[in-house]
């Protein structure tokens, strides 16, 4: 395989504990740039685990990840933290409910020493159609939909090469789910930005991605394009239940 | 209007014009304005996003808002009884025996020091609806009409030693203990798995159709509900959008419902930008 | 007045332009919460009353607090002497509320030394946890153990009584409660998501604790300290009752109290009045730290 283009993000038979349990029993995957994967599965198949590996927040881990051709290990540097960034499920508990949006957007760019802080919090609201208005308001103080917004500007503040997102519409309604996921389709076209999606709802995932692996039992039971969904045959009954499910809406 | 009412009795639940504010740093908000409906022992979908004041407008009937809401009906009643005018003790007789509330977070219902087994056995005792030497036995056969496989094993276990989908089962079990008239389910699944959401669901109808009762199933997913209900009460901002039947979600005519149905995603379209919901001023009215 | 009230807009404004607007925003919201409480507005009227007094004692006509007269000794309180005169024949009206400076000062003092100090312990030991966590909150038992009043008089007596004794004193063992709620509440935080998106982004550990968990901390301690403050006045009350207090003539409640111990069936105004203006600041906070406590309730978002 060529080096020459390194993907975004490749793991390599990723395996997670929590505690004595194997949540992640060997998972491989890669990502190139401008990219997606999907991950779907029922509560406690061990996806969003994935992503918290990958992020650096679950640090119980065996195997190979890579990001952007460069290995990453337990303990991260801080250039490795901007190499990746994670989208979390409930953007209210995601925020510092005591900081302004302003200082949270202003924080990964202290963080990284990044400069024309004024200018990217600007530019960083406008991506995401925030108002400027919102800029010096609390948490507490915006609906959830622009809450996750500033979460996703936040993460793309630092231009990470991969993005993570834990089921980022789960918490939403199903109007506000829908601008969300126009937002994220419309900066994935315009940065090629590669991102992993985990979700429980198929649709999301679908929709937002081209290839869409099924997780079951810790492991990757099926891995699909969208356009090879309908009709399919999976290997796992759950997972064909789940697609079936799915389907029939 | 689509009423399913009998001529002879009392609806079960009536309720007309109901408005409900409270006073935040803005001034009164009116969370609920206008609501009505009219049911019998049927089964009654509320659809809404948060916001709506779905919930709101059952709570009211339990008398479980804040202090600081202000009620005001044309008419509450319940089989005839009014429920407006009952005080604490009316609102105490009437919580659990006559309409019961399954909610979201099971663990919020249940006590978390009291093994569900002598939960159970306290609500029988309560509502008076078992002797006290046959409440333990009664309480095994309602653990097992939830269909929980060895009731006698889950009557000595706490709620956190219990899975989410067996704990609304036990949850419901004591709520059915009581035999309410009317079950109110207020986002009682949200917070489960897909494949399990669905068995309770499933249970709750099935409780619900041998017993007799009414069901009012609250929820922001239309797809689910629409499965499960005779009747679909769409709410927006405190009102009623739209009335629709069961199963008819695609002959949704108002421009909300058609909305909210458009901008889901599905298989059949991926990867297009979802239709977005444009919020009319005059839906506000 | 509409200056005040373009003010107050500015305050109330939920779209505010700059930081500083915001947080004083804030503020504003919360103090509209708290004046919504009639026994909190009432404790900090009380408070209010004596901290005013104190701080423009100087300028107010009163007796001088340490002339002594002795023909006028043991007057009960009339016209001229509005709360009578103690055994050497100073006004008391005037000791009164001189005496309010020392106790005032000392509060102040031991609320900006233990509560700073008790947060940061507090919040290190909840966020990082581990062997930090079991060394701090060690530390804190041994302070905690020891009992304050004692302890108090012990240093006193050990160094020369003075102001700042007083306040080390207290002080040292003071920070153990706040260091221990802040430790559960921050302890409760370190696994939500907040923190770990900070971790995530790579914020270090010490921007961690100081820009993410103590703001969080604050408003409980605020509480507290407000609820602090009626035992740190009993406190430097009963060391001057003791007469480890500050050194005479300087006029103090507690000292004041004890110099009237023995005429209390005579001269019931010596050690009544003074003991009445301990019970009044105490009361004061306590509402006040009451008021606060609804205002602030970490349950509501």
């Amino acid at each position: 395989m060529a080096t020459v283009n390194p993907p975004a993000l490749r793991i390599d038979n990723l395996v997670v504990q929590r505690g004595t349990a194997q949540v992640v029993n060997g998972v491989s995957f890669s990502v190139p740039h401008g990219g997606s994967l999907g991950i779907v599965g029922e509560s406690g198949c061990g996806k969003s685990t994935i992503l918290r590996a990958v992020a650096g927040i679950d640090q119980q881990w065996t195997g190979q990840i890579e990001i952007g051709g460069r290995p990453i290990g337990v303990r991260r540097t801080l250039a490795d933290r901007r190499a990746m960034q994670m989208v979390f499920q409930d953007p209210l508990a995601a925020l510092n409910p005591s900081h302004t949006i302003d200082e949270i957007l202003r924080e990964p760019l202290i963080v990284h020493g990044m400069a024309e802080q004024e200018a990217r919090i600007v530019q960083a609201l406008q991506t995401v159609a925030l108002p400027l208005t919102a800029r010096f308001r609390f948490p507490g103080q915006l609906s959830g939909g622009q809450r996750q917004r500033v979460c996703i500007a936040r993460a793309l503040l630092v231009e990470p090469e991969v993005l993570l997102l834990d089921e980022p519409t789960s918490a939403l309604d199903v109007s506000v789910q829908a601008e969300v996921l126009n937002l994220l389709s419309r900066l994935r076209r315009e940065r090629q930005q590669a991102f992993v999606l985990v979700s429980h709802d198929l649709h999301v995932v679908a929709h937002m991605c081209d290839r869409i692996a099924f997780m079951v039992g810790g492991r990757f039971t099926d891995v699909l394009t969208r356009d090879q969904l309908r009709g399919a045959t999976l290997h796992h009954p759950e997972a064909q239940r789940l697609l079936d499910a799915a389907l029939t809406h | 209007m689509n009423n399913v009412q009998r001529e002879s009795a009392a609806p079960l639940l009536d309720i007309e014009n109901l408005r409900i504010s409270f006073p935040t740093a803005q001034g009164r908000t009116e969370a609920v304005r206008g609501v009505s409906l009219r049911m019998g022992r049927e089964r009654v979908a509320v659809v809404g996003e948060s916001g709506s004041g779905k919930s709101i407008t059952f709570r009211s009937l339990l008398g479980l808002l804040p202090a600081a809401a202000t009620v005001s009906a044309d008419r509450m009643c319940l089989e005839g009884q009014d429920l407006l005018s009952l005080g604490a003790r009316g609102m105490r007789a009437i919580r659990g025996r006559r309409i019961g509330m399954v909610v979201q977070d099971p663990k919020q219902g249940l006590d978390p020091l009291m093994t569900i087994g002598s939960q159970l056995v306290e609500m029988l005792r309560l509502h008076r609806k078992a002797p006290a030497a046959g409440a333990y036995n009664r309480a095994l056969e309602l653990l097992a009409e939830v269909h929980i496989r060895d009731p006698k094993r889950v009557m000595g276990l706490y709620p956190h030693e219990v899975s989410g989908g067996m704990a609304q089962r036990a949850m419901l079990a004591m709520i059915l203990s009581a035999e309410p008239d009317l079950l109110i389910a207020d986002e009682a699944t949200s917070a489960l798995d897909a494949v399990v959401r669905h068995r309770i669901l499933d249970l709750i109808e099935e409780q619900v159709r041998l017993r007799g009762m009414g069901l009012v199933l609250i929820s922001h997913d239309l797809d689910l509900v629409a499965r499960y209900a005779d009747r679909i009460l769409v709410m927006y901002a405190g009102r009623v959008m739209e009335e629709l039947r069961g199963g008819e979600m695609s002959a949704a005519r108002h421009p909300y419902t058609r909305g909210l149905l458009a901008c889901r995603p599905s298989l059949d379209h991926p990867g297009q930008d979802l239709p977005v919901l444009q919020r009319e001023a005059s839906w506000l009215q | 007045m509409s200056s005040l009230s373009h003010s107050l807009q500015w305050l109330s404004s939920d779209t505010p332009a700059t930081r500083t607007q915001a947080k004083l925003g804030a503020i504003y919201r919360l103090l509209r919460r708290f004046l919504t409480h009639p026994i909190g507005v009432l404790g900090l009227i009380m408070v209010a009353l004596i901290v005013l007094a104190a701080l423009f004692a100087t300028w107010l006509p009163l007796a001088d607090p340490v002339a002594q007269s002795l023909d006028q000794r043991l007057l009960p309180p009339s016209a001229l002497h509005w709360l009578g005169t103690d055994t050497l024949g100073r006004d008391i009206l005037s000791r009164v509320i001189h005496g309010a400076r020392p106790t005032l000062a000392i509060v102040a003092l031991v609320l900006l030394i233990s509560v700073p100090i008790g947060l940061l312990v507090g919040a290190a030991a909840g966020l990082w946890g581990g062997w930090v966590d079991a060394v701090l909150m060690r530390v804190a038992d041994v302070f905690l153990a020891f009992p304050r009043l004692i302890l108090a008089i012990a240093v006193a007596a050990a160094l020369s009584a003075g102001l700042w004794t007083a306040v080390i004193a207290i002080a040292a063992t003071g920070w153990p409660p706040y260091a221990r709620v802040a430790r559960a509440e921050i302890a409760a935080l370190r696994r939500s998501e907040f923190i770990q998106a900070a971790k995530a982004i790579g914020v270090s550990p010490l921007r961690l604790l100081v820009r993410h968990a103590l703001p969080l901390s604050l408003p409980s301690a605020f509480v507290r300290a407000a609820l602090d403050a009626p035992g740190i006045v009993l406190i430097v009350a009963g060391l001057g009752f003791l007469g480890v207090g500050l050194p005479p003539p300087q006029p103090e409640w507690g000292a004041m109290v004890a110099e009237g111990r023995a005429l209390v069936f005579e001269a019931w105004w010596v050690s009544t009045l003074p003991g009445i203006m301990i019970l009044w600041l105490s009361l004061g906070f306590n509402f006040v730290g009451d008021a606060m406590r609804d205002v602030v309730d970490p349950g509501v978002k």
